[in-house]
């Protein structure tokens, strides 16, 4: 809160909806539960280590998905772990968000073909909000996927069920 | 203390755990705090690579070994491709095998940079990961400007490389290894003569030589144990008898030979000796076409082969069997991690469940090349 500490003399008010505050709140401090899969777990690393530090967006990475809100499936999800992911998945508490970083959990990727025992894309078990493709996705990719799940997450309401027009295109740039 | 014995409790640790370095789950039964066994459960990250090798082509292939140990992809792709050159019976221009040896040596020490930093992590020293990565992003860059890629290269062909030396190249790689020297002695200071760091690592998960030869363990894990055996000095492949450099093992400074800490520093001194090589190979690099041997259809003739080249975790080993034809017919992968873990159970006998977070971590496993 050091955005509003001592601003105001002797106590004052700020209007605005609940809305607004919880997905403000929401949005900046998202923890994202330690988890790493497979190849793209490295860049990952790398985007929380110095360099790219994902701390700055809130993001603090906790080893427990009880504690955690957004899950950043990182790498192959193969059978096995398949059955992990989605418990884990429901032992985080609402609300609860979910990253696909990289083509193996979006779709399989390398392993679409001939890869029997993998997944193809996480979203058989798991509801997605944001694909991060790549393989693996720059550190800078999985923050700006990390921005548009800030974005959405702005744009929910506890009130309104399915707002037209959640996911929005993506802002079209003016040519200078 | 027979008589304190208590029942022993089963206790999963993993395979969502932040300190089994991806997912591997280990079954541990212990007695109160001891360890009594710990059995490594395997294959959740298993990823078919044989069965990509059966139906892809040779060239095809390359980004899978890439993909196997994903900590050092330029040192898989260089022993695939040695094999590959081998069934094919072709030489390839010196300039190349140069580039290779350097690549594989900024592989291995971005690797070991990982290694160390997530050891620390896991031993509680948060500040070593952030000085080691950004040491490593220096070396990402170096990898970046040649071939685009940060992680996974597809940068050794059979027969050559997918680029050459962009300008500028040799000049930066030397700028880093100014910078990296003194930044490898802060790291010392601040890791590995914390007593903190020592007092958790010394004398943990003791491994005598004789069982880590017996386990077929290899790398760093088996040097720490004090055995003088690197595949680069004893087996020389490529252009590795060129340059002049030492095999660093374990020496017991801190506790005993062969204990987490000596498997830890052999890392870290290794570190030195790639340098060490990547400053010879700059300076004697020939110059020459690294896309001269390339041949256009890679379709060797009937055979087999068997190469092995040290990566950073220890053996890398592919046997590849040719058909004639433009696909193999098999490419097995012999994982360094593979059979260092095997040797799980066997150095966390008797420690407290604190000490397996350590003993896992020195092993330094990487779960891709693991299950592959």
């Amino acid at each position: 809160m050091g955005l509003l500490d001592k601003q105001f003399e002797d106590g004052n008010i700020v209007i605005t909806s609940i809305d607004n505050l919880l997905n403000w709140a929401r949005l900046s401090s998202l923890w994202q539960m330690q988890f790493g899969l497979a190849c793209c777990a490295i860049e990952m690393m790398a985007a929380s280590a110095s360099h790219f530090d994902m701390m700055r967006f809130g993001v603090i990475p906790r080893a427990t998905p009880r504690q955690s809100d957004v899950i950043i499936i990182s790498g192959t999800v193969s059978m096995k772990m398949a059955i992990r992911i989605k418990k884990l998945y429901e032992q985080m508490a609402e609300p609860r968000y979910v990253i696909s970083m990289g083509s193996c959990s979006n779709s399989g990727g390398p392993y679409w073909k001939y890869g029997y025992s993998v997944l193809k894309g996480v979203d058989r078990i798991i509801p997605v909000d944001v694909y991060v493709p790549g393989c693996p996705p720059r550190p800078d990719a999985l923050l700006e996927g990390l921005m548009r799940l800030q974005e959405k997450i702005r744009k929910e309401s506890r009130v309104k069920k399915n707002v037209e027009g959640l996911i929005q295109p993506a802002p079209k740039v003016e040519a200078v | 203390m027979a008589e304190l014995r208590t029942e022993e409790m089963v206790l999963n640790m993993g395979p969502q755990h932040p300190s089994t370095h991806g997912v591997l789950r280990v079954e541990l039964v212990v007695d109160g705090e001891v360890v009594v066994d710990a059995i490594p459960h395997i294959g959740y990250l298993h990823r078919c690579f044989e069965k990509h090798a059966e139906a892809l082509n040779y060239q095809q292939i390359v980004p899978y070994c890439d993909r196997m140990d994903y900590l050092g992809s330029m040192n898989n792709d260089h022993a695939y491709v040695l094999g590959v050159e081998k069934l094919l019976n072709i030489q390839v221009p010196e300039r190349v095998e140069y580039i290779r040896v350097i690549m594989a040596e900024f592989q291995r020490i971005a690797s070991h940079l990982v290694s160390i930093g997530t050891y620390g992590l896991d031993i509680g020293a948060f500040t070593p990961f952030l000085f080691c990565f950004r040491d490593r992003e220096m070396i990402l860059d170096l990898f970046e400007m040649t071939c685009g890629a940060r992680l996974l290269y597809n940068y050794m062909w059979p027969g050559g490389l997918s680029h050459d030396l962009p300008a500028g190249f040799v000049e930066k790689a030397r700028a880093f290894i100014k910078h990296f020297r003194p930044a490898m002695k802060e790291l010392n200071d601040l890791l590995s003569y914390n007593e903190i760091f020592v007092k958790r690592t010394a004398n943990v998960g003791v491994l005598p030589a004789d069982i880590a030869i017996n386990y077929g363990a290899s790398g760093p894990t088996l040097r720490g144990s004090g055995v003088k055996w690197d595949l680069r000095k004893c087996e020389p492949y490529s252009v590795y008898n060129k340059f002049d450099w030492d095999i660093v093992v374990g020496t017991g400074e801190m506790g005993t030979l062969g204990d987490c800490w000596d498997r830890y520093m052999v890392k870290v001194w290794e570190i030195e000796q790639s340098l060490r090589i990547i400053e010879q190979a700059l300076d004697t690099l020939p110059e020459g076409d690294v896309q001269a041997a390339i041949p256009k259809r890679v379709r060797p003739p009937v055979g087999e082969v068997y190469v092995r080249s040290e990566s950073p975790r220890g053996e890398l080993a592919y046997y590849i069997v040719s058909d004639g034809s433009q696909k193999p017919y098999r490419v097995k992968g012999r994982a360094p991690s593979f059979s260092n873990l095997s040797l799980l159970p066997e150095i966390s006998r008797g420690y407290l469940i604190a000490d397996m977070i350590a003993i896992i971590g020195s092993v330094d496993i990487t779960l891709g090349d693991v299950d592959r």
